[in-house]
């Protein structure tokens, strides 16, 4: 994470939102951009709410995804996280509320929706070949042809190219297949197979579950890499210090209801256990916008909280 | 450290994540190497060589057991009959393998996508009825026609139930059961319509062409044109080819190994090619030459490596069988390449019935189909064709099915008969297995 981007934290979030492909730019106010779709977040999430028959998984959920920024997704089981992301990845739509994609109310009734707008939901088990080598993995489904066959060479520099981006330099060699690398490996070539197709948000879920120490630096990193590259990365994950690291923004869901949202600086590892755990907090170091077991959301409305900025 | 290089920082300043990893790099080096190709591992002979050798005694040994496997059983034939090696039992072994090997590809398109085509068998018998129908001297039909209605029926059949499997989601194992009964059904049902040109359940072929794909030969100049051209042309490609990869700052094999290669393939030829121009007919009616079922099904093989190696359809057929979900997720259209695959295996079967015909001189619906596509099975997962889907090539399930040819050739010369034929086959077929599951148990034990 930029030092200078922990300075944020008492400034609206959006201060430090990152236009794509400028990523100097990021002091610039919003309102500054010259393209109308440049305005708000890349994704805003309004009311979304989500049931299943009686049962109310989401209840009014307001999220804004900026580009550039690393939104960290937290809760404890239960809490809707899950239900969350996959009504942003098209599995199953919303009962309720609405998605604003660049400015524009949008509809995703499908996976497919999803990844033609640009959002890819990275399961690493799901997304890789352990039979082809990371190269074949990363074009799948998208292969150049060269007269009327495989464009191996184009291939390779092109993943080349895509993962030294990304800063994934641990793989010995691109031609290995994926079922020879390690935990963190995979994941960084999932993301990078994604990031290839034009993503703008990358949903990661629990990216960093199973993996060492070492791995999970990497996979860490990864994730700052891209958030820097311009993506927005919403990020699911139990692990506290994991968030901490690389989260510019946090989200707290509680039974359905998302009770907290703010820059990361405002959140301590204390205060963030209590919203996940209780819905509110005593101790988030603004002062108390929540009363104890308050588990109303106290930040996503449009108003006067960190959060929002020029939302509201 | 990770937050050291975030956002703003300088591209020449940054520090890449590497050495997070390099510890564990360099200890990984070595699992990681015996896991891909030598291709591009490797800048030198030695070193090529070496990462090769790991490979095998890591399980990663390609075609190496099946040529191992050839070489043992060879041997034990030619010490048991010294007429194994002779140039006509070379020459006969090849019109032998010839529709064996067939089968044995034709199955692959299938294995690949972890799908199974017990239908083979019956599907080449109709095909070939068809097409030796068409050419029977009542009915004057071209021979390209009576091929291409053969080829396209069994293509047919076999993308009908490519379709059942694909849309109705049945697994394939049960859609081609029934298609195996179904088609031996459809067999003796031909033979009961084809009236007088079909007598007795037999179809004799008088077509010359048919006949003359076993029977005759290329001519021994011929042959050694099309032996240097095959060369000059596989050879250069390979060179090419490495060189596009250097040019753009690619590893590349070493000239050396890509040389060593050519060589081989090159002595493997002329062997074959010097065996088969010896005279082995009499002084007075000498028959020489390659027959023609050789660089047919060589032909064959090229064709079907590049499409399945050098093709989008291809390498959607592997991703398929290494993670169906990955590959839809990709936007691959599962369905569509699940029947294009079982209608590839209907064309092989049908050539492998038109190669079958030429080989006994006639068709008949006495065909064992149910026998066939236990040799089909046979002859892919002894080269080296996963049962499971993602695994294997084209090549190996060439040499497999001559594996299963060559036992099939030197039982009859042993004069065991059918008894030893089976049990031989099914020994080599359970040994290849066995082999497949150590090599992989040591592997995932290497790498766990």
């Amino acid at each position: 994470m930029a030092t200078n981007r922990s300075g944020d934290g008492a400034r609206p979030a959006d201060a430090g939102r990152v236009p794509a492909g400028s990523p100097v730019s990021g002091a610039a106010p919003p309102e500054a951009g010259p393209d109308g779709s440049d305005q708000g977040p890349l994704l805003r999430l309004q009311g979304i709410g989500k049931n299943f028959g009686p049962v109310q998984a989401l209840t009014g959920i307001d999220l804004d995804i900026p580009a550039g920024q690393v939104t960290a997704l937290v809760g404890d089981n239960g809490a809707g996280k899950s239900t969350l992301i996959k009504t942003i990845a098209g599995i199953w739509p919303p009962s309720s509320g609405e998605l604003i994609w660049k400015g524009r109310p949008v509809h995703i009734h499908s996976p497919r929706d999803a990844t033609n707008l640009g959002i890819a939901a990275v399961y690493q088990d799901l997304a890789l070949a352990d039979n082809l080598d990371i190269v074949q993995n990363m074009l799948l489904g998208h292969e150049p042809t060269r007269f009327g066959l495989l464009d191996e060479v184009k291939m390779e520099l092109t993943a080349k190219q895509t993962l030294q981006d990304l800063r994934v330099t641990t793989v010995r060699s691109i031609r290995q297949p994926v079922g020879s690398l390690s935990g963190g490996q995979r994941q960084a070539v999932a993301v990078a197979k994604a990031v290839m197709q034009d993503v703008r948000l990358v949903i990661m879920d629990e990216p960093t579950a199973a993996l060492g120490v070492t791995q999970t630096e990497q996979v860490l990193a990864l994730i700052t890499r891209l958030a820097s590259t311009g993506h927005a990365v919403l990020l699911i994950s139990h692990n506290l210090p994991d968030v901490f690291q690389v989260a510019d923004r946090i989200a707290v869901l509680y039974l359905g209801r998302l009770v907290a949202v703010g820059p990361a600086a405002d959140f301590d590892t204390q205060s963030a256990v209590e919203f996940m755990t209780t819905g509110g907090s005593t101790r988030r170091r603004d002062g108390g916008r929540s009363e104890p077991g308050n588990t109303t959301a106290i930040a996503a409305r449009p108003g006067p909280s960190p959060s929002s900025g020029p939302e509201g | 450290m990770a937050r050291t290089e975030r956002g703003d920082a300088p591209e020449d300043q940054v520090v890449p994540v590497a050495p997070v990893g390099e510890a564990p790099e360099a200890e990984q080096a070595g699992e990681i190497a015996l896991a891909s190709a030598p291709d591009v591992l490797a800048g030198s002979l030695g070193e090529y060589a070496r990462v090769w050798l790991r490979r095998v005694r890591n399980g990663e040994s390609g075609a190496l057991p099946v040529i191992i496997g050839l070489i043992i059983i060879g041997a034990y034939f030619q010490v048991r009959s010294h007429a194994f090696l002779s140039a006509g039992n070379i020459a006969n072994l090849m019109g032998q393998a010839g529709w064996i090997i067939t089968i044995a590809m034709a199955q692959v398109f299938v294995l690949l996508l972890g799908e199974i085509d017990l239908s083979v068998g019956y599907n080449m018998a109709v095909g070939a009825t068809i097409t030796m129908w068409m050419v029977s001297v009542s009915h004057p039909f071209p021979t390209w026609a009576a091929i291409v209605v053969g080829l396209a029926v069994s293509t047919a059949i076999a993308a009908i139930e490519g379709m059942i499997v694909a849309f109705l989601k049945v697994p394939s194992f049960v859609v081609t059961l029934a298609g195996l009964l179904t088609l031996s059904g459809v067999l003796l049902w031909l033979y009961e319509q084809t009236g007088s040109v079909g007598l007795g359940g037999v179809i004799s072929d008088h077509n010359g062409f048919i006949n003359g794909l076993v029977a005759n030969n290329v001519s021994p100049t011929a042959s050694w044109i099309i032996l240097i051209a095959v060369v000059v042309l596989a050879g250069g490609f390979m060179i090419t080819r490495d060189r596009r990869r250097r040019v753009n700052g690619l590893v590349a094999p070493p000239l050396s190994v890509t040389l060593l290669k050519i060589a081989v393939m090159a002595a493997i030829g002329v062997v074959l090619v010097i065996v088969l121009n010896v005279n082995r007919g009499t002084l007075f009616a000498q028959l020489r030459g390659v027959p023609w079922v050789v660089p047919v099904v060589l032909g064959l093989l090229v064709i079907t490596t590049v499409l399945l190696g050098r093709t989008k359809f291809g390498r959607y057929v592997y991703a398929i069988g290494g993670n169906a979900e990955a590959a839809r997720r990709a936007g691959i259209n599962l369905n569509r390449i699940r029947v294009a695959a079982f209608a590839l295996v209907g064309l092989m079967a049908g050539v492998t019935g038109i190669l079958y015909a030429s080989l006994l001189g006639s068709i008949s619906n006495n065909v064992n189909g149910g026998q066939y596509v236990l040799y089909s099975v046979a002859g892919a997962v002894i080269g080296g064709v996963s049962l499971f889907g993602g695994r294997g090539r084209m090549l190996g399930a060439v040499l497999g099915g001559f594996v299963v040819a060559v036992i099939y050739n030197g039982v009859i010369l042993l004069g065991l008969g059918a008894a030893g034929q089976y049990i031989w086959t099914g020994g080599v077929l359970l040994a290849a297995v066995l082999l497949d599951a150590l090599a992989r148990r040591g592997t995932t034990g290497a790498t766990n």
